[in-house]
């Protein structure tokens, strides 16, 4: 048996298909502007017909016909992060548009979580917005900023940060300063928003920026926790939603 | 299965009499009644009922007028005292704009500085009530309380006699003794009916001018609610208490989050819940005003500093209501639930409650997130 897991997130459609012990295949797509077409895409190309069971989580789950299910993306983040990653107690969720903070039980359960999803600050977004600006690829963060000096970037909205950025480079500041500032200011407030949860034990980072090392670091420093991810680190939830899926339609007894 | 029909329509009809009301005040008004307009559970209602006065509460529920309200109040502050200073503004409620006199009371920042702009356009008289519940407390919201009774009797040119506030005292404690017992129906497992259900009744007969029909109406919808309530439907739902901010304006979409993700709302402790219902005014005490002071003040509303009586609420309320969590809406801007409700979340986790703290105000865009917060806390459970 095996199952299908669809996270739709606010910039990227996630899928996984899972057969009770490994990730057989992943797949991400762009969400843009329409996030039930491009569910359905990542539904076409994973499903097969062994599939028991599909199961649908991020902003757009409840656009998927062909979901047997709906779970929401904490629950679904904290089952797929537990699976990546060892003895995990909190996880963090930087996210396109929000970002996350859960606390687990020891057996992988949700013990209390917290969402920032009123503001861009702390979220993708904010890091969208200064790739734009400083006009380099989000993929060559690590490399950008290293061995650099963090400019202090104070604002917390995402639109006076612009704003500040903008100043900055006005007033001759080295870009990769500033983007290893913009960095460290995201960092610190995620690590601020999660320690409201008072975790403790090993946290482990999800979302499209847990794939580079600069962001792990910086919220490992700011946290005082070791933080682990995992190179599928932004399936968690398309992962954690096709194993709900498979404990689901497994057969009893 | 008929029960499904049979309940709502009998609910409906409480909810309809929030529309009904407008008409039913301008009948009032040509029968020369006086209307009191009341913003807070703190408002010893028993003084204006002895003057005969319909007391009508003006705790705002739409964001309509919120935008008018904007052009004087500032916008970080809470939707409620927006929402009220609009309509007042804007003679688009038929409460504000039949009320004689307004009385509010020093609660919290944000109402006692808005009241000042209030009574620019409406007359308003506001009481001083204290910010803890010592003994000097008692003594000034007593004297307020005289205070009071002598404004609504120069302001009417009326004269307010011990007997009436006596009499007016029972007819609460009646009132509250229908309410008590309605709530208290969702004591049972399953219990017989929806939160939104609960909150449109408690809100319903808070604009009932009739208080003696509105007592036999509640009694008898007990009775139907006894008698036809298919309870099993609710079997297996999480028992969820609201506490918080006044929801009147968020409880459409806080509520109904709550129970589409499988909760049933079975206790509401914020205002027109228990919090402002349980206690009755103590009839035997010789002093009416002693009495209504005693009564009035230990109402644990967040405003209180320090504050036992909310949690000496939760408390019963957890073991009567066999509560599986706790959710609290808190408005925003609303500075003294959104510092409590760390407090809230300590006491009710200790305990072995989940809790789940959500920030919110009278505009829809936060609905999407709601749910997800909601559904997410179902899972959890």
């Amino acid at each position: 048996m095996i199952t299908l897991g669809i996270d739709c997130g606010s910039t990227t459609t996630k899928g996984a298909l899972y057969d009770g012990s490994d990730v057989l295949r992943t797949l991400l797509l762009p969400t843009r502007a329409r996030p039930a077409e491009q569910m359905q895409a990542v539904y076409d190309a994973l499903y097969t017909p062994e599939v028991a069971c599909t199961v649908a989580t991020g902003y757009g789950r409840a656009l998927l016909p062909q979901a047997d299910r709906t779970i929401t993306e904490i629950t679904c983040h904290a089952r797929g992060a537990g699976m990546l990653g060892e003895a995990v107690r909190c996880v963090i969720d930087i996210g396109g548009q929000d970002c996350k903070a859960i606390l687990l039980h020891p057996d992988g359960s949700v013990a209390d979580f917290a969402m920032n999803d009123k503001c861009a600050a702390g979220t993708g977004r904010f890091i969208e917005m200064m790739t734009r600006i400083l006009d380099f690829p989000i993929e060559e963060i690590d490399r950008f900023v290293e061995g650099h000096q963090p400019c202090e970037i104070s604002s917390m909205c995402t639109v006076f940060a612009e704003s500040e950025i903008v100043s900055l480079l006005a007033a001759g500041a080295d870009r990769a300063d500033i983007a290893l500032g913009v960095v460290q200011s995201i960092c610190r407030r995620t690590a601020a928003f999660a320690m409201r949860l008072s975790p403790t034990g090993t946290v482990f980072f999800t979302g499209g920026l847990a794939r580079f090392e600069s962001f792990r670091r910086t919220i490992e420093e700011a946290l005082g926790l070791p933080v682990v991810t995992h190179p599928l680190a932004q399936f968690a939830g398309a992962i954690g939603a096709a194993a709900l899926g498979y404990a689901k339609a497994m057969p009893r007894g | 299965m008929e029960l499904v029909k049979e309940l709502p329509e009998i609910f409906s009809e409480f909810g309809e009499q929030r529309r009904k009301s407008f008409m039913d005040a301008y009948a009032l008004k040509q029968q020369g009644i006086p209307f009191v307009g009341a913003f807070c559970t703190y408002l010893p209602q028993e003084i204006p009922l002895a003057m005969g006065a319909a007391v009508v509460g003006l705790c705002s529920k739409t964001g309509e007028t919120i935008p008018e309200a904007e052009m004087v109040l500032p916008r970080n502050l809470c939707p409620l005292i927006k929402a009220s200073y609009g309509f007042a503004k804007t003679d688009k409620c038929p409460y504000f704009y039949f009320s004689d006199l307004i009385i509010g009371e020093t609660t919290c920042d944000g109402k006692k500085k808005m009241y000042e702009l209030l009574g620019q356009i409406k007359p308003v008289h506001v009481m001083e009530l204290p910010n803890s519940q010592s003994p000097a407390a008692l003594l000034l919201w007593k004297s307020e309380i005289l205070r009071l009774k002598e404004k609504l009797e120069s302001h009417f040119g009326v004269t307010i006699t011990e007997d009436a506030i006596r009499e007016a005292i029972k007819l609460k404690n009646r009132e509250r003794q229908a309410i008590k017992a309605f709530y208290a129906l969702q004591k049972q497992v399953p219990a017989p009916m929806d939160g939104m259900s609960l909150h449109q009744v408690l809100e319903g007969v808070q604009f009932k001018f009739d208080r003696e029909k509105a007592i036999d109406e509640l009694w008898a919808l007990i009775d139907k609610i006894q008698r036809e309530s298919d309870r099993e439907k609710y079997r297996g739902r999480k028992r969820i208490l609201v506490t918080g901010s006044p929801i009147g304006g968020v409880a459409a979409k806080t509520i109904q989050a709550i129970e589409e993700a499988g909760g049933q709302v079975v206790a509401m402790e914020n205002c027109g819940g228990a919090k402002s219902v349980d206690e009755l005014v103590d009839e035997e005490n010789p002093d009416v005003y002693d009495a209504l002071a005693r009564r009035y003040l230990n109402i644990g509303c967040s405003c209180m500093t320090p504050n036992p009586n909310r949690f000496k609420m939760l408390d019963e309320l957890f073991e009567e209501y066999r509560v599986d969590a706790v959710v609290e809406i808190v408005l925003q801007a609303c500075h003294t639930f959104a510092v409590e409700a760390y407090s809230v979340k300590k006491f009710a986790t200790e305990r072995g409650i989940p809790y789940l703290g959500v920030e919110t105000d009278y505009s829809t865009s936060d609905e999407g997130q709601l749910r997800t917060r909601m559904a997410a806390f179902m899972e959890m459970l």
